[in-house]
C-alpha cells in the first residue's frame, strides 16, 4: 500500500515537472535556447499568488489569474529585453549566460522584496481528496488536481499545436526560422508567443508545487526548473508528449529513490539519468536527430 | 598509379542516393574541376573525401593508401586539406596562428613544454613563424598577420583559408566554391592563387565550381555530376561541349 | 620582448604588485583583521575563474559545474592533511596535499571529460552542472574513518563504519571534515595563484593552446585542419578541472569546518565564478584575475552594497552580454567607433584592425 501511495506521490510531482517541462521544450524547440531562468519564473508565479491571496485574505482563484498574466508579461518582457538582441550571436553561450543573469535578477529581486527566510504557502487546492482501505491509502486533493490539471494542459496545447495556425506557425518556426520567415510567418511574433505560454504554464506549475510543497522562498524555483529540464531532455527536447514522459519518469524516480535509496542521493540519481540519456540517446525518449550541415 | 582514385562511392540519406556511383582518378599535379548543377551532391563528394561522411559502398585511396573509413582528422594527416563553401576561419585568432594550427602537426613539442615554454618551445615556435610567414607571402597576407580573421576582407578570408590548407603539407587540395560570392575582379585574382598555389608547390586540385569561366579558363580534366551520378568526365574542352552536360546546365 | 609576453608579464606584475602592496598594509598593521581573512579566499577565487576562462573562453564551452571540482580537490586534500595531521611534518604533507588534490581534481575531470565534452552548447553546460550537483550529493553522503585495523568507509552513517575505541572519524557525511590544518595563507594563495596564470598564458600561447581555440572557433575547420579535437578537449577540460582542485586545496586548508554545501560548492556558485569570468571579459585571463578580486573584496568591504551585489552583478552580467554579443549592437558599434572601438573596461580583448 505504502509504495502505491509513493508511486501517486511521485505521479504528482512528475505532473508538476511535466507542466514546466512543456515551457522548456516549446521555447527550445523554436529559439533554440535554453531559458535557464523558466524556474525562476515559478518562483514568480508563486510570490504573486501569494501576495495577491494575502492581500485578499485568502482569494487564491484572483492570485491565481494575476499570477498567470503577470507570469505572461514577464516571459514575453524577457525575451524581448534580454534574449532577442542576442538572437544570431557568434556564440551560442552568450544568450545561455544571459539567461542566467536573468535568473539570478529575478531570485535577487524576491530576495529584496520578501527577504530570504521562507514563507508557508497555503494550497489552493483546498479538497481534502479520497481515502481508500480504510485510511491506509490517502490520495490528496492537490495530487488529483495536479494530474488532472497537467493532462488537459497537454491535451490543449497537443490541439492548439496541430490544429490551429499560430501552432504550425511554431512548428514551422522550430523546423527552419529563414524559411518559416520567407512563408510569412512573424518568427518573432511566433518565438513571443512561445514565452507567452510557457511562461503562463510557468505560473500554473508554480501554483500546483507551492501547494503541494509548501515552502516559498526565492530559490523555490530553480532546482524543479532544473529538474523539469532534464525531464524535458529524458523525453526528448522539442517533443510536447515527450516533456510529459519525462517529467512523470522523473517525478517517479525521484519519489522512489527519496524512499528507498537515500534522500541525500535522490538529486544525484535524477541528474544521472540526465547524464545517461545524453549519453546513449542525447535525443531523449521522442526526440529528432539534427546534425550541423557542413 | 593515380593520386586520387575512388571507386564505386554511393551514399544514400533516407533512402535517396546523393552520391551514385562514383568514380574518379586524379593524377598528381592535376587541376581538376568538379561541376554539375545545384544539389548534384558535389559538396558531398567532398565530405566523404575527407570522412565528414562516410559511404555505403565504395572505395578511396590516396597514395595507394585506402582511406575509405578514416576520420576527418587521419584523411587530412594523410593528405587531404579542403576549405569550405560557406569560409570557415578561426575567427578569434589572428591570421598567423590560423596557419599555425595548420602546423602544428609538422612541427611538434610536448604539451609540458608548450605550458612552461621550455625545451624546444622556443626554437620549435621560431621554426613555425618562419614558415607560417613564407605562406602568407605567397598569399600576400603577410601584411595582415595580426590581423583577427575575422577582420580580413572576403577575399583575403578566402585566400587565408586556402593558406591554412596548405599549412597541413597535403598531397591533394580540395577547393568547395573558392569563387563563391566574388566579383569579376576578385575572381581573377583568386584563379592567379590557384594557379600559383599549383606552381609554388606543385601541388594537385580538386575543385567544386560554378563559375564556368573559372572552370574552363584553370581546370584541365572534369568531372561533371548530375543526381548524384556522374554525367560526363574527361578533359574540359571535350565536357563542355558534350550535349548532354549543356542540356544538364540549361535544361531543354 | 613580442606584445604576448609583454601582456603576461603585465599580468604577474599586477599580481605581485597586489601581493606587495597588501603585505605592506598588513605588516603596517593597517588591514583590519576582517580584511585579513578575505586575503586568502580572494586568492582561490581568482585561480578557479582562471581555470573557468579557460573552459569557457578558451575552450568555449560553458560550464557550471566547476565548483565541483574545486570541492572534489578540497575534500581529496583535506582528508589527506586530516589522516596524515600527525604523521608528516607541515611543509611535505602540505606539497603531497597539493599534488593529491589538483591530481584527484584532474582525474575526475578527465573522467566527467570524457562524456561531458562528447556534448555541446547548452546540453554540455547542463551536464556540467548536473555533474556539480552529483559531486556534492555523493562526497555530503561519504563516512570515511581511520582506527588501528585501517581505512573505514560507508554511505549510511557514521556508526556503520563500526571502527574501534581508538577510531577517528574523518569525513562525516553532510557534517564534513573538521579540523584540517590551516596551512594556506596569502603568500601561498598567491604562489598558486602565479602558477596557474603562468600555465594557462604559456598554454595559450603554445600548439596546444592554437588548437584548443581552433575548436572553439570552428571545430569542423580544426577537424578538417588535422587538429585532435576530442583529445585537445579533454587536455583543456582537464587541466581546469585540475587548476580548480588547485584552488580547492587553498581552500580546504583556510577553513575550520569543510562541508559539501550548496553555498560553496553548489551551482549557484559556480555562477558566482561565471560571473567573474564574463564580467572580467571571456577569455581574457588577466581580466578574470582582476574581476575575482575587486568583486570579491567590494561587497565585503561596503556593507551597505551586500544587500544589492547580487542585484548589481546580474545587471551588469546581462548588459554585459547584450552590448558585447547582440548582432545589432556590434553592427552598430562598429558604424559608430570602428571595428576595434569601444569594448569597455575589460571587454573582449580583440587584435588591432
Amino acid at each position: 500500500m505504502s509504495f502505491l501511495t509513493y508511486l501517486i506521490n511521485g505521479l504528482s510531482l512528475g505532473s508538476i515537472y511535466a507542466i514546466i517541462a512543456l515551457g522548456y521544450t516549446m521555447v527550445y524547440g523554436i529559439a533554440k535556447m535554453l531559458n535557464f531562468a523558466h524556474g525562476d519564473f515559478i518562483m514568480v508565479g508563486c510570490y504573486i499568488i501569494f501576495s495577491v491571496s494575502a492581500a485578499l485574505s485568502g482569494n487564491s482563484v484572483v492570485g491565481i489569474i494575476v499570477a498567470i498574466v503577470l507570469c505572461t508579461l514577464l516571459g514575453v518582457t524577457t525575451e524581448f529585453v534580454a534574449y532577442r538582441p542576442l538572437r544570431g550571436a557568434a556564440s551560442p553561450l552568450a544568450v545561455l549566460i544571459t539567461a542566467i543573469g536573468v535568473s539570478y535578477l529575478l531570485e535577487n529581486i524576491a530576495l529584496l522584496i520578501y527577504g530570504a527566510d521562507i514563507k508557508s504557502f497555503s494550497s489552493v487546492i483546498k479538497w481534502e481528496g479520497f481515502s481508500f482501505a480504510d485510511g491506509q491509502l490517502k490520495i490528496q486533493g492537490v495530487t488529483i488536481v495536479t494530474i488532472v490539471v497537467s493532462v488537459v494542459i497537454l491535451t490543449v496545447l497537443q490541439l492548439f499545436i496541430n490544429k490551429t495556425k499560430q501552432g504550425q506557425a511554431m512548428l514551422a518556426a522550430s523546423e527552419d526560422k529563414g524559411a518559416a520567415a520567407l512563408m510569412g510567418i512573424n518568427v518573432n511574433k511566433t518565438i513571443a508567443l512561445t514565452f507567452a505560454i510557457g511562461s503562463a504554464l510557468a505560473a500554473v506549475a508554480g501554483a500546483l508545487l507551492c501547494s503541494a510543497y509548501p515552502s516559498l522562498s526565492p530559490y523555490t524555483g530553480a532546482m524543479p526548473g532544473i529538474k523539469a529540464f532534464v525531464a524535458a531532455v529524458l523525453g526528448g527536447i522539442g517533443s510536447i508528449p515527450g516533456a510529459m514522459i519525462g517529467g512523470l519518469v522523473l517525478g517517479i524516480v525521484e519519489i522512489l529513490s527519496k524512499t528507498y535509496i537515500s534522500s541525500q542521493l535522490s538529486d544525484a540519481i535524477v541528474f544521472g539519468i540526465l547524464v545517461v540519456v545524453l549519453l546513449v540517446r542525447p535525443t531523449g525518449i521522442l526526440g529528432k536527430k539534427v546534425q550541423e550541415k557542413v | 598509379m593515380a593520386l586520387l582514385e575512388v571507386n564505386n562511392l554511393s551514399i544514400s540519406f533516407g533512402g535517396l542516393r546523393a552520391v551514385d556511383n562514383f568514380n574518379i582518378q586524379i593524377e598528381k599535379g592535376e587541376l581538376y574541376g568538379l561541376i554539375g548543377p545545384n544539389g548534384a551532391g558535389k559538396t558531398t563528394v567532398f565530405n566523404l573525401l575527407t570522412g565528414v561522411y562516410k559511404p555505403n559502398e565504395g572505395i578511396i585511396r590516396l597514395d595507394g593508401e585506402d582511406i575509405t573509413r578514416k576520420s576527418t582528422i587521419e584523411i587530412n594527416h594523410a593528405g587531404i586539406a579542403r576549405t569550405f563553401q560557406n569560409i570557415r576561419l578561426f575567427k578569434n585568432m589572428p591570421v598567423i596562428d590560423n596557419v599555425k594550427v595548420g602546423l602544428a602537426e609538422r612541427y611538434k613539442y610536448s604539451a609540458l613544454e608548450g605550458m612552461l615554454h621550455i625545451g624546444k618551445y622556443k626554437k620549435v615556435e621560431k621554426e613555425m613563424d618562419d614558415e607560417a610567414m613564407r605562406l602568407l607571402k605567397v598569399f600576400d597576407l603577410d601584411g595582415e598577420r595580426d590581423y583577427l580573421a575575422s577582420n580580413l576582407p572576403y577575399g583575403k578570408q578566402r585566400k587565408l583559408e586556402i593558406a591554412r590548407a596548405m599549412a597541413t603539407g597535403p598531397k591533394l587540395l580540395l577547393l568547395d566554391e573558392p569563387a563563391a560570392g566574388m566579383n569579376p575582379n576578385e575572381t581573377k585574382e583568386l584563379m592567379d592563387t590557384i594557379a600559383l598555389v599549383r606552381r609554388e608547390f606543385d601541388m594537385t586540385i580538386l575543385l567544386i565550381e560554378h563559375d564556368m569561366k573559372l572552370v574552363s579558363g584553370i581546370c584541365e580534366k572534369l568531372t561533371v555530376l548530375n543526381f548524384g551520378r556522374v554525367l560526363c568526365q574527361g578533359e574540359t574542352r571535350e565536357v563542355l561541349s558534350n550535349p548532354e552536360v549543356i542540356t544538364a546546365y540549361l535544361g531543354e | 620582448m613580442n606584445k604576448i609576453t609583454k601582456n603576461n608579464l603585465i599580468t604577474y606584475g599586477i599580481v605581485i604588485a597586489a601581493y606587495i602592496i597588501l603585505e605592506a598594509l598588513m605588516l603596517t598593521g593597517n588591514l583590519s583583521s576582517h580584511l585579513k581573512g578575505l586575503l586568502v579566499p580572494m586568492t582561490y577565487y581568482a585561480v578557479i575563474a582562471v581555470a573557468l576562462n579557460l573552459c569557457v573562453g578558451i575552450l568555449g564551452e560553458l560550464s557550471i559545474g566547476h565548483c565541483g571540482f574545486m570541492c572534489i580537490g578540497a575534500f581529496s586534500s583535506a582528508f589527506f592533511s586530516k589522516a596524515m595531521e600527525n604523521t608528516l611534518p607541515t611543509v611535505p604533507r602540505f606539497i603531497i596535499a597539493f599534488i593529491i588534490g589538483i591530481g584527484v581534481a584532474a582525474l575526475f575531470g578527465f573522467l566527467i571529460g570524457i562524456p561531458v565534452l562528447r556534448l555541446k552548447g547548452d546540453y554540455l553546460a547542463i551536464v556540467t552542472l548536473a555533474f556539480g550537483e552529483i559531486i556534492k550529493n555523493v562526497i555530503n553522503s561519504f563516512y570515511i574513518g581511520i582506527d588501528s585495523k585501517g581505512m573505514h568507509f560507508t554511505m549510511k552513517s557514521a556508526m556503520d563504519l563500526e571502527m574501534e575505541a581508538d577510531g577517528n572519524v574523518i569525513v562525516n557525511g553532510a557534517m564534513g571534515i573538521t579540523g584540517t590544518p590551516h596551512n594556506a595563507n596569502f603568500t601561498i594563495g598567491i604562489v598558486v595563484l602565479l602558477i596557474s596564470l603562468f600555465v594557462v598564458q604559456n598554454l595559450i600561447n603554445s600548439r596546444d593552446g592554437r588548437a584548443i581555440m581552433a575548436i572553439r572557433d570552428n571545430y569542423i575547420a580544426a577537424e578538417a585542419t588535422g587538429v585532435n579535437v576530442t583529445g585537445y578537449k579533454m587536455m583543456a577540460f582537464t587541466i581546469s578541472a585540475a587548476i580548480a582542485g588547485a584552488a580547492g586545496v587553498l581552500f580546504s586548508h583556510n577553513i575550520t569546518t569543510l562541508t559539501a554545501s550548496s553555498q560553496y560548492f553548489g551551482y549557484n556558485a559556480s555562477i558566482m565564478i561565471l560571473v567573474y569570468v564574463v564580467l572580467g571579459g571571456i577569455g581574457n585571463i588577466r581580466g578574470s584575475v582582476i574581476a575575482a578580486c575587486v568583486l570579491y573584496l567590494l561587497p565585503e568591504l561596503l556593507r551597505g552594497l551586500n544587500t544589492y551585489r547580487m542585484l548589481i552583478y546580474s545587471i551588469i552580467l546581462i548588459v554585459m552580454m547584450i552590448v558585447n554579443w547582440s548582432p545589432g549592437i556590434i553592427a552598430w558599434r562598429e558604424k559608430t567607433f570602428g571595428k576595434s572601438g569601444l569594448l569597455g573596461l575589460f571587454g573582449r580583448k580583440k587584435e588591432v584592425a
